[in-house]
Formats: C-alpha cells, sequence, structure tokens
C-alpha cells in the first residue's frame, strides 16, 4: 500500500453541543503545528444540543485549503449519523468510531477501527464524572494522533495554547490524548495508508477565522460604535469587537474610545450604527441575509441622504430563514440593488481572512470618503472556518476620514458651504459633525428631497441635479475600491471570474483544469462592486469566461451580462448553491460541463471544424483532442 | 440661517448674548390652529430662557406631522428627520458622537405608539439622554385622517367610521419601559409645556413628554379626547409646575403652607415646584405613578404634569465611561493601534 502522506481530509461526526470543537480544533492546531498545511471546515446545523455535526480537516502538501468532496478518514461518536458516516467512506480509507455504537459494520473495503472512548475516560482517575464527555472527546484525538502520526508535542503545545496555559485543564485534556494513544498503540494495527509527517510550510503563517479577522481589522480602523443584534453566522463579529477593542484599545486613564451596544433588532442595530456615522464616528453593524432585510429601508436612508456606515453582511443561504448555518453568496444582486428608488451600492468583497481583516479597516476610510454605506459581503465559510493564512499587515495608509469641515475651516470659508453643494466637482459634497460650535456649521438631515443646503426642496430640477450628482459619486469612489486579482497563465484564452469565498477551490481548479485538461486559465478575483476598468479589460481580452460563484442564478454573472450586453456570449454562468463551501471539484467539473455548449471565438471557429465543437462532456471523458477542439 | 436682529428696537437677549430668533426654526407649514405649532413655540421660549446654545443641542425626529416640526424651532442645532418610528435609534447612534449634546426628539402617536413602538420602549430602557417629545392627536394627519393607536375606542372619524380598538397610552408604556421621566401635557397648556420642556431638558436621561395636540384638520370634535375642547374640559393637572434654574432663588406665594409645596431636584441642581398639590400626588412613587395613570384612563381624565421622575441613574453614554473629548473628535493616533499590537494580535491566531 502506499502512503498518502500530508494528502488527505478527515471527517469527525459527533452531537452537537457535545463539546467536539475543543477535540477538533486541538487536531487542526497539532498538524498546523506539525508544519503542514491544514484547513478546518465545520457542519454544523442551526441547533445547540443534540442533531449530528461534522468537522472536517484538510491535510495539504500543496497548501489547498478548499473543501474536499471526499473524506479518507472518518471518525463518528454519533449512533444517529453513523450509518451514513460508515457509507461515505471510500474504499481504501478508515473508519473509526466509538465501541458503545452497537450497529452492524459491512464494509471490507475500508480500515475500521473501534475505540473504547466510555471505557478509558472511566478508567482515568484524573477526570470527574461531570467532565468525562467533554474531555472524552480527547480520546479519539489520541487515538488519530496514534494511528497516523500526529506529534504528541504538537497536541501539547495545541493545548496550551487552547487553555491559555492554564494546567489543570491542559493535564486533564493531555492526559485523555495520551490514555488514546497509547490505547491504540497497544491495540490497533495499521491498515490504512494515511500518514501526516512534519513539513516547514506553515512557519510565519496564523490560523484564524474570517470574522475575527474582520473585527480586528475593524479595530485597526479605529472602529468607535458598533450596533449589532445576534444572527448566526456573522455574531462573532460584533463578539470579536467585545473582545479586541477593550484588549487593542486600552488607555491608562481606562476610559473607552468606542461603544457596542446590543440593539433591539436590525432596524435599530442600523439606525444606530447610521446615527453613529452621521455624527462623525467610525460606525458599522455585522448581519446576515434575513438581517440586511430588516436593514434596508434605513440603508435607502443612508445612500440619499449621505451618512458612511459599515456594514458587513456573512452571507449565509436564503431566502428566508433558510439554511442557517450554511454558507452562500447569494446577497450580491440584493446588496448591489438594495433599497427603493434609484440607488447604488459600495460592495467589498474579501477573499480571505488577510482581507477581512484589510477590508476590516479599509472600509471605513472608504465610507468616510463616499460618504455612503459600504457593504462588505463576507460567508459563512470564511468568516466562521479557520484558515492558514498570512499573518495580519498593520494598515499601509492613515486613515482617510473624508470630508469634514470643523470650526476652524468654516471660519476660514465665512460659513460659506452646502451640505451637498459639490465644491470640488467630484460629487463628494463636505459635511460637518453635531458638536461642532461654528453658528453656521449645523444643517437638518432628512430622506426628503433636499437641496445643496440640505434644504427641503421638491423642485424637479433640484431633485434631478442631486441624484445625478449621487451617480456621479459612485463613479469617482472606484479609485477608492480594492482592485481585482489576476491570476494568469501565459497563454490562457479562457478567463475565470469569481470572487469571494472561492477563492481556494478556484486555484486548486485551475492547476487540475491544466494538469489534466490542458486548459489553461486566467482568473480575475473581482474584489468591490461597482466594478472597475480592470473588469470590462479581462472581459475583452478572453473568448470565454466563466464566472463561477456559490448561488442558484448567477448573480454576478447577470450584472456582468448586464454592463456587458456585447459580450454576453462569452460570459457563462457556473452558479451552484447548496451551502457547502466551494469544492475544488465542483468548480472543476462546472466549468467543463459548461465547456460544450460555449459559441467558439472567431478565430478558433475559423480553424476549427463545427462538427468538433461540443465535444467535452465529463471529466473523465476529456480527451486530447476534445480538449483541443474547443479552443 | 444667520441670526439677524429685527429691524427696530434692539431685540432682547438672554445670558448668553442670543436672542429669541437665534432659536428660531424655518415657518411652520403645519395647519393654522395645530397643537405642534404651540409645542415648537414654546421649545423656543424654554432654550431660550434656558440659555442653552442651540450648538447643544441635536433635533431629531421619525415621519409624520410631528416630525416635521424639529423644522420649525431652533435652525442653529443640527437636526435629522429619520425614518418612521426610527428616532430612537438615530438619536442613540448620533448622541454618542458627542456626550455632551443633549437631543431633543419630537415624535408622533403613529410615529412611537405603533411602527416606532419597539424602538420607543428600548430607547427608554436605556435611558438615552434627550427629551422625547410625543406630539399626541389620535390621527394619521399626513395621510389625512386615519386612526392612531393613541386614539380613544369609539371615536368617530370622518371616513374611518367607529374606532375599534382600545387606546395606547404613551406614559403607560414609558413607565413600564423603565423610563425616568414622564410627564403628560396639553398643547393648549402653553405655560405647562414650556416648564415641562425646561425640566424635562434638566434631566440627565430619557424624559419622555406626552403632549396631546389636537389635530385641527382631523380629529377636534368637542367630544374628542384629542380635542382643544375635551382637553379643556377633562384637564386635570396633577399641580401646578414651575421650573427653577440652578441658583435661580425660589419665591413662593405667601398663602401657601407647608406641605402644599414639593420639590423635585433635578440632575443639574434645577428644581421643579409643585404647587396646589391638593391630590397629594408624589412623582418620584412609580407605583404611585401606574395608580394615577390608571385611575385616570378609567376616568377619562387627562392627567397634565410630573407623572414620574425616577431616581438619579447613569444615562445610556455615561454608562460607557467615554473619554472626556468627543468621540467625534478623536483622531487616528486615539483610535489606531500601535503597530507592536499586530503582532500580539498574530502571536493569538493560531
Amino acid at each position: 500500500m502506499t502512503k498518502a502522506i500530508n494528502d488527505f481530509s478527515i471527517i469527525i461526526g459527533t452531537k452537537n453541543g457535545s463539546g467536539s470543537s475543543t477535540a477538533n480544533n486541538t487536531i487542526l492546531r497539532s498538524i498546523f503545528k506539525m508544519g503542514i498545511p491544514v484547513s478546518g471546515k465545520n457542519l454544523f446545523p442551526s441547533n445547540i444540543q443534540g442533531l449530528p455535526t461534522w468537522y472536517t480537516i484538510r491535510v495539504s502538501k500543496d497548501g489547498y485549503l478548499g473543501r474536499r468532496e471526499e473524506q479518507d478518514i472518518v471518525i463518528t461518536l454519533n449512533p444517529d449519523s453513523f450509518m451514513r458516516d460508515l457509507a461515505s467512506v471510500p474504499p481504501g480509507g478508515a473508519f473509526f468510531y466509538a465501541d458503545d455504537i452497537k450497529l452492524p459494520i459491512s464494509r471490507a473495503d475500508i480500515a475500521v477501527y473501534s475505540m473504547p472512548i466510555k471505557k478509558l475516560i472511566k478508567d482515568d482517575a484524573n477526570i470527574p464524572g461531570n467532565f468525562r464527555e467533554l474531555v472524552g472527546n480527547m480520546i479519539y484525538v489520541g487515538v488519530l494522533a496514534q494511528m497516523i502520526g500526529i506529534d504528541l508535542d504538537a497536541v501539547h503545545a495545541a493545548l496550551e495554547f487552547h487553555f491559555k496555559g492554564k494546567q489543570k485543564p491542559i493535564d486533564m485534556n493531555f492526559g485523555a490524548v495520551k490514555a488514546g494513544a497509547e490505547w491504540a498503540k497497544a491495540n490497533l494495527e495499521k491498515k490504512d495508508s494515511f500518514y501526516v509527517e512534519p513539513m516547514n510550510k506553515t512557519e510565519g503563517l496564523i490560523m484564524a477565522d474570517g470574522n475575527t479577522a474582520a473585527a480586528i481589522g475593524s479595530v485597526f480602523g479605529g472602529a468607535q460604535f458598533v450596533a449589532w443584534y445576534p444572527i448566526t453566522p456573522a455574531t462573532s463579529i460584533a463578539e470579536g469587537m467585545n473582545e479586541y477593542l477593550p484588549m487593542l484599545r486600552k488607555r491608562e486613564d481606562g476610559k473607552h474610545t468606542y461603544a457596542v451596544v446590543q440593539a433591539e433588532d436590525e432596524l435599530a442595530a442600523i439606525g444606530m450604527a447610521i446615527g453613529a456615522g452621521w455624527s462623525g464616528l467610525r460606525a458599522m453593524t455585522s448581519t446576515s441575509g434575513p438581517g440586511l432585510s430588516l436593514m434596508t429601508e434605513f440603508v435607502g436612508l443612508a445612500y440619499y441622504a449621505e451618512v458612511p456606515v459599515v456594514i458587513w453582511d456573512v452571507q449565509r443561504i436564503g431566502p428566508s430563514t433558510g439554511l442557517p448555518t450554511r454558507t452562500s453568496q447569494a446577497d450580491l444582486s440584493f446588496v448591489a440593488e438594495i433599497g427603493h428608488g434609484d440607488s447604488d451600492s459600495i460592495i467589498l468583497l474579501p477573499g480571505d481572512v488577510n482581507e477581512c481583516f484589510d477590508f476590516g479597516w479599509q472600509s471605513f476610510d472608504i465610507a468616510e470618503r463616499a460618504q455612503a454605506p459600504v457593504f462588505v459581503l463576507s460567508d459563512l465559510d470564511i468568516g466562521m472556518n479557520q484558515w492558514m493564512s498570512r499573518p495580519f499587515e498593520y494598515p499601509k495608509t492613515p486613515m482617510d476620514r473624508g470630508k469634514v469641515l470643523w470650526e476652524k475651516d468654516l471660519e476660514e470659508l465665512k460659513g460659506n458651504w452646502g451640505r451637498y453643494l459639490d465644491k470640488d466637482g467630484d460629487a463628494i459634497a463636505y459635511r460637518t459633525l453635531p458638536g461642532n460650535k461654528y453658528p453656521l456649521s449645523s444643517y437638518f438631515t432628512r430622506g426628503t428631497g433636499h437641496d445643496e443646503h440640505a434644504k427641503y426642496t421638491e423642485d424637479s430640477t433640484m431633485f434631478v441635479r442631486n441624484m445625478d450628482r449621487l451617480k456621479r459619486k459612485y463613479e469617482t469612489i472606484k479609485k477608492y475600491l480594492p482592485k481585482p486579482i489576476l491570476h494568469a497563465t501565459k497563454g490562457a484564452e479562457v478567463g475565470i471570474l469569481a470572487y469571494g469565498s472561492t477563492e481556494a477551490a478556484i486555484n486548486e481548479a485551475r492547476v487540475r483544469l491544466e494538469r489534466d485538461h490542458d486548459m489553461k486559465t486566467d482568473f480575475l478575483r473581482v474584489r468591490a462592486l461597482p466594478l472597475t476598468q480592470e473588469v470590462d479589460e479581462f472581459i475583452a481580452k478572453h473568448d470565454r469566461i466563466y464566472v463561477v460563484e456559490m448561488n442558484r442564478d448567477g448573480q454576478m454573472h447577470q450584472r456582468l451580462t448586464l454592463a456587458h450586453p456585447e459580450s454576453a456570449m462569452k460570459l457563462i454562468s457556473v452558479a451552484y448553491g447548496d451551502g457547502l463551501p466551494a469544492s475544488a471539484r465542483w468548480v472543476r467539473e462546472g466549468i467543463l460541463a459548461k465547456h460544450t455548449n460555449v459559441p467558439v471565438s472567431k478565430s478558433a471557429a475559423k480553424a476549427m471544424p463545427a462538427k468538433k465543437k461540443t465535444s467535452v462532456k465529463q471529466t473523465k471523458t476529456v480527451s486530447k483532442n476534445s480538449r483541443k477542439g474547443v479552443k | 440661517m444667520s441670526a439677524l436682529p429685527m429691524a427696530g428696537a434692539p431685540a432682547a437677549t438672554n445670558t448668553i448674548g442670543l436672542t429669541k430668533h437665534d432659536y428660531r426654526g424655518a415657518p411652520t407649514t403645519l395647519c393654522a390652529g395645530c397643537g405642534h405649532n404651540s409645542i415648537s413655540n414654546q421649545i423656543v421660549a424654554a432654550m431660550y430662557e434656558l440659555n442653552v446654545l442651540p450648538e447643544n443641542v441635536v433635533k431629531f425626529s421619525g415621519i409624520g406631522c410631528s416630525s416635521k416640526s424639529p423644522t420649525y424651532f431652533m435652525n442653529r442645532s443640527f437636526g435629522f428627520n429619520s425614518l418612521h418610528g426610527r428616532m430612537p435609534s438615530i438619536a442613540t447612534g448620533a448622541l454618542f458622537g458627542d456626550h455632551t449634546l443633549k437631543g431633543i426628539g419630537v415624535s408622533g402617536d403613529g410615529d412611537s405608539a405603533s411602527i416606532g413602538m419597539g424602538q420607543f420602549k428600548h430607547v427608554m430602557r436605556r435611558n438615552l439622554n434627550m427629551v422625547y417629545i410625543v406630539e399626541n392627536n389620535g390621527v394619521y394627519g399626513l395621510t389625512k385622517g386615519q386612526f392612531s393607536a393613541t386614539a380613544e375606542v369609539g371615536l368617530e372619524l370622518k371616513r374611518q367610521g367607529v374606532n375599534p380598538y382600545m387606546p395606547i397610552d404613551i406614559c403607560m408604556e414609558a413607565i413600564i419601559s423603565n423610563a425616568t421621566f414622564i410627564a403628560r401635557s396639553f398643547a393648549g397648556n402653553a405655560k405647562q409645556v414650556k416648564e415641562l420642556v425646561k425640566a424635562a431638558f434638566s434631566h440627565r436621561g430619557i424624559a419622555v413628554l406626552d403632549i396631546i395636540s389636537p389635530c385641527v384638520t382631523f380629529n377636534n370634535a368637542d367630544s374628542a379626547h384629542h380635542s382643544y375642547a375635551w382637553g379643556r374640559d377633562h384637564e386635570e393637572p396633577l399641580h401646578d409646575l414651575t421650573y427653577i434654574a440652578p441658583r435661580e432663588e425660589i419665591m413662593l406665594d405667601k398663602e401657601l403652607e407647608e406641605g402644599e409645596v414639593r420639590e423635585v431636584t433635578m440632575h443639574d441642581g434645577s428644581i421643579i415646584l409643585l404647587k396646589n398639590l391638593d391630590k397629594g400626588y408624589d412623582p418620584t412613587n412609580r407605583f404611585e405613578a401606574v395608580r394615577a395613570l390608571e385611575e385616570a384612563q378609567r376616568n377619562n381624565w387627562l392627567i397634565t404634569g410630573l407623572i414620574y421622575k425616577a431616581p438619579e441613574k447613569s444615562s445610556l453614554v455615561d454608562s460607557y465611561n467615554l473619554v472626556d473629548t468627543p468621540l467625534n473628535r478623536l483622531t487616528e493616533s486615539d483610535l489606531r493601534p500601535t503597530p507592536e499590537m499586530i503582532n500580539k494580535v498574530n502571536a493569538l491566531m493560531f
């Protein structure tokens, strides 16, 4: 049997609420500590206790962090998911289970290991009765460590980190790990091929989830006001603010430069954030689809009254309550068009944990510069899962507080200013903030029609002039937005355009597409709306552009075809939304499946006889000829 | 916008050198005789007499006739006419911007008792530092005369028929939501409105003024509970109320005897002097306040005056222990952690 070293996946099935997350994180951290690229994804139910939940760990020597659909090692502690878990083990895979589950196993094509978790934990005199279930999870950590070769020192380091150096829980948990490992050493015979071996590929890297990164990034952005309402999967942003604001913005006098308010609902959360943004604070809220639906009314006010505010939408899959604990990119159209009447939206699209951090601080600069709501569309996969990442990088640019006039500015202007007056010709007017003591500093903000001095008006010409300026403002702001990122391949004719958390899966798929299907691709990852010139250029440059996204309708694809009707035929949607994080296989097969009915570019049409155009059906049936046929 | 004195004789000024004109707003566009206009005038008078710098006040409103009125007073103050029923959340965020500012919010019965009931009650329990005026007329004026949630059951209105629902009592809702200052008044009783606005402004925390403010166009029949006639005939003042600014001398009528006067001391040292206490009403007793509201409801009395004043309690913004400099004047050096902190954070990410 050839060894599979540092390249496989593990899935652990437990009952929700049984406290397995510490154990799973310990496995993840131990492997990371051994220098092996690794990622962890929680596939959890919308439930507090009792329903089956799974945690997947992907070990990838090549550094692929996207979800892998096949799981080589399956561990189950849950009788309710036992049969499903057992059936999911691929031939040649390994299956670990708690031996108190008395169910038949009829698989000769896999390695089966039973683990006497309850017995071992009972035998351990150091574990008090009420800790048995929690610490019991550490037994499977020990068994797995022994069987695949996880270094116990790395496990210890992981526990030290988790328990912040508190000796008692470290000892108790490590005791259980050792008990599991020793038992496995004495009683189990290795029958599978999966091993970990130390590497040096994680040095200098961190492991974090996007919501924590967003919170910390926001703190470095000078966040001053957070109003929020609990909702999965966005809650941990606000909770992260509660954790990191006091830590990172501690002052000697013990006073605070920020406030976090848990509101009564999302209507109030966004209202408070807009009130704070209006009064000059770096204000934000965090929510997910259903909450954003409630915020819509206020967003329209902020658009029209021109109030800066940052809104994090950690997307989960809708419509309605949908699958609250599953990921999605299906809020794009909604957010891009949010609000009644004509509107525009600034949307940032972080693709990984580092960008959650970066957009955490940049979003405030953009919001204050634009005097407008800025949305950051993250998703559950980036937001709540653990990603190996580069360390967070200190903001490179000073804060941009936008156009604000204080007393001395107004004295110089002799009070000659108008809140909505386009003095600089860039469609962004100057604002003043409450508390300004200059007698002509104030203005009256409203969501009703207003003139350049913020006075109520129903004058049609004035209305149109203001709306036209707003439109121009969204042109101005393009230069302040994060540019798309291009991953180019020499000689590529096929383009892939995507955004957000699909990046890891797409980059992995591109390697396979080139290696196995001779398909060279350029990949443009869009990082903001409104779309910028780079996107136009990318579309113009490629014969076919696959627009890959995690929603049913191909929402980015729809926007692109609207913006580029002349290119509609070469923009091809690869869209799918089932709530699971994107996998490289899905990306690859999705692209290959669409490769059949693609209009062929003029140059290729000339070169190729028409009948050979449609040839690719499935991954496995792609031949050298057919691949050439579509080029 | 600018504070031009009226032509002719030099205008009188208050102790900070401002004329009454400095507290005025744009000309009203509400109906002639609307109770809301008289309330706006009393706000102007109260702020002038309290010597408040207009720049230290932020005006808020929701949507409706009442919510238009912040345009009609204190032009020199910042203002935010927000969304229907959402004034409390806008005010909550805005007042964190500068903790030295005081909010004056004007809402209506539609804005606060229906669409905004949730936010109304939550801003009470948070004790935001603002005067929250409900100009209460029992109808939706801007949409031409539908029943509001404070309209009495059985009220008959043109084109609406008879109101089948029980009314919501603003003061009762405020008190059960733990509001810290609650008063009711009647737009026809200008002096009381003015004194209550002053008292409410001196309160550190949420101060609710439920002011019956007749809608002359849609709900002013003599039998309607929100009409001028009804108010005049059914008003039952709990007391005569005089606001005494800090350091101002208290002048008592000679004929008043001990026990007939009650003083309620405010956060800033000002005093609300309550006279003619034939009902023996104690506005610092919450239990008593609920009883009085219940009794008034049963007997169709329009009780007015200071209904409840809680013991001193920190206001929302005060409870956050903010730096002395207003938050909206902090700069990058106050707000962005140092570069060393990024290493500290990265060390935690494993």
